[in-house]
């Protein structure tokens, strides 16, 4: 287990206070002028020692990314954006370093904007954190009055102004460019890319877009140094992350630890275990609901890191973990999470609006026991049609957690399922057939 | 994409108080000149904490001169994102988070609660008119679940009996006590903490 000392949010339960002076006790925003008069690249530097990976889903190197930035300023202004539009099904670790840590936050913030020359940085919150809006707020008129943020912030002689912005409830927000798009008062439709915020984002400007959790370890890892933040857990997979356990388990909370932990530690330890014992485990999803499931053999053994969670098909995500145990009808669980993809489904793209709508469908039909053994393979092709055919990654987001069901509860499902489609004693009513999986069906047959 | 009901009985009128004007300009000077419609969103939630939860049409069409955006963009942006009401909602608009990780925790237990009690269908305002209730997707508060929103509070780790109280009480008008119902501090888990022991009850 991750020692407390190496730690970063100590406060993640609100023992100490989230106020600035509790926050200046735990070492927030003690030399953070020190840290900016090393310089712009020394920070970036740093953080690519350090190997710190963003910590919203995709796992980008954070240094890599500020490095993306232009070096001087041009005719363009540049902007930071802080994602705090935490909506992943099985995630809530940002709500907790909006309410409990906001000075990690806005101190990172600092250096981040130092870091990519940037004077203005917005905050994206979702609507719903109306109460952890205002705890923010409240750090940030703190910041302001003790010159901490603003004119000559910290004494850096670099001006920066904080501001929040308000979702209003839409899951597409928390991709980047969908995010930009809602802060330019447009609806949240994601930007084809390239060209990358980096270059091109907020209002056409150079644009950093960073996770809550990234932005707020930065201070900790200037201070305590990249060779530190390296040394805790696994090579590329290096630091510590905060988890959120939920679902079937005893305790569920939300726990900082090091990267590369094994999950059932995290589970048994942590979480209290899984409601009715180990043995009752069905599945887990590691990584937030976009991420493919994971059986119990695997989860057994499993340790929590990007690389690791790749190999087994799955992903790190943002670490949202949901233990399902076997009193739950697995087909069922995920037609929810498929309802889900429905409901948030911007529409841009033909294949995620209709696909995620008709994924569902079937699913629900498939935990009724109502749907045919050929549909099985359907849903398949179905998924495979959408996946990687859409502007922003949502497309997979929704495709992934049902070809992890088919992959690892097929018998299951076709257990269910399992007698023939009315269609099939009359195979030449073409509206009636997918004509996808017809033209497979010739060409096996002709080799 | 949410499915939106725009509400048949429309207000004719609909204009910014001195409070929500100033509210307004504020919020206005957040962004850079020429980008105001950035504003929009904020303006909404302006306009619909005004008008008792819930935003006209009127609301929309005087946003859009108050930016000088053109109707459209802003009804575009009412209708996009599901937390701005186009219909009355009640002054208590109870949102129950059902999907898979609050689902599990038997989210769908609070969903029947709110149909004996507040009214058969989502969107249907109670008896009294003070209350109406609706599924959302998820709240983020998945190890608090299962859990609920009224208005601007969170309601977590509820069971039936909890939640019929709490619905109890917000029918009769009065505002329940927010946080977790099982006596649990936010996010730690529950007489099982691990971690940071030193700080506990520092």
């Amino acid at each position: 287990m991750l020692k407390d000392e190496d730690r970063i949010f100590k406060n993640l339960y609100n023992d100490l206070g989230a106020d600035l002076s509790s926050s200046k006790k735990r070492g927030d925003w003690t030399n953070t002028k020190d840290l900016c008069e090393k310089g712009r690249d020394w920070i970036i530097d740093e953080i690519k020692k350090s190997e710190l990976r963003g910590r919203g889903g995709a796992g980008f190197p954070t240094g890599l990314k500020w490095s993306f930035a232009p070096k001087e300023v041009g005719s363009r202004p540049h902007y930071l954006v802080i994602n705090a539009d935490e909506s992943e099904p099985g995630t809530c670790k940002d709500r907790d370093i909006l309410r409990f840590e906001p000075h990690k936050l806005l101190e990172g913030c600092l250096i981040a904007a130092y870091a990519v020359n940037s004077h203005k940085c917005y905050i994206y919150l979702r609507g719903e954190y109306y109460n952890e809006g205002i705890e923010l707020q409240k750090a940030i008129d703190e910041a302001y009055k003790d010159n901490l943020i603003g004119k000559n912030a910290s004494g850096t002689g670099w001006d920066l102004d904080i501001y929040i912005h308000y979702g209003a409830g839409a899951y597409i927000c928390g991709e980047e460019t969908a995010l930009l798009e809602s802060i330019e008062g447009n609806k949240g439709q994601p930007r084809l890319k390239p060209p990358f915020p980096a270059l091109v984002g907020l209002y056409g400007c150079p644009t950093i877009v960073n996770n809550v959790e990234t932005v707020s370890v930065v201070p900790t890892i200037l201070r305590k140094g990249s060779k530190w933040f390296a040394s805790l857990g696994k090579p590329k997979n290096t630091g510590t992350k905060i988890f959120c356990i939920s679902g079937n388990v005893n305790k569920p909370c939300n726990v900082e630890e090091e990267m590369g932990v094994p999950l059932k530690d995290l589970i048994e330890t942590h979480a209290g275990g899984v409601v009715g014992g180990w043995e009752n485990l069905q599945a887990v999803i590691p990584g937030g609901s976009s991420m493919p499931l994971l059986n119990k053999e695997i989860s057994e053994k499993i340790t929590m890191d990007f690389d690791s969670l790749v190999e087994n098909k799955s992903g790190l995500g943002t670490a949202g973990i949901v233990v399902i145990n076997k009193d739950q009808d697995i087909i069922k669980c995920f037609a929810r999470i498929a309802r889900f993809y429905k409901h948030e489904s911007c529409g841009q793209c033909t294949p995620c609006r209709e696909g995620s709508g008709w994924m569902w469908r079937i699913l629900e039909r498939m935990a009724k026991g109502e749907a045919s053994r050929e549909e099985v393979e359907m849903l398949f092709d179905v998924t495979k049609q959408i996946e990687g055919h859409t502007i922003c990654a949502f497309g997979e987001g929704s495709a992934w957690p049902v070809q992890g069901l088919l992959r690892n509860f097929k018998k299951e499902i076709i257990k269910r399922n399992n007698f023939d489609p009315l269609v099939k004693s009359n195979k030449d009513i073409p509206y009636l057939v997918d004509q996808h999986l017809l033209e497979k069906d010739n060409a096996q047959n002709k080799s | 994409m949410s499915l939106k009901k725009i509400s048949k009985d429309q207000p004719d009128k609909f204009e910014f108080d001195q409070q929500s004007f100033e509210a307004a300009k504020k919020i206005l000077s957040n962004y850079p000149k020429g980008k105001e419609k950035s504003a929009v969103m904020a303006l909404l939630y302006i306009a619909q904490r005004q008008n008792n939860n819930w935003i006209p049409l009127s609301a929309i069409k005087y946003i859009a001169k108050f930016l000088n955006m053109p109707y459209i963009k802003v009804y575009e942006v009412a209708t996009f994102y599901s937390m701005y009401n186009l219909s009355p909602v009640g002054n208590f608009h109870v949102q129950i988070c059902t999907t898979t990780p609050c689902m599990i925790r038997g989210a769908y237990k609070i969903v029947d609660v709110c149909k004996k009690k507040i009214s058969e269908k989502e969107n249907v305002l109670s008896e009294n008119g003070n209350c109406s209730w609706t599924e959302v997707e998820c709240l983020g508060a998945c190890i608090n679940a299962p859990m609920m929103q009224i208005n601007n509070d969170y309601y977590e780790d509820l069971d039936i009996r909890q939640s019929e109280k709490i619905i109890d009480e917000v029918l009769l008008g009065k505002k329940p006590k927010p946080g977790s119902y099982r006596g649990r501090i936010n996010s730690e888990p529950e007489n099982n903490r691990k971690t940071l022991l030193d700080l506990k009850n520092a």
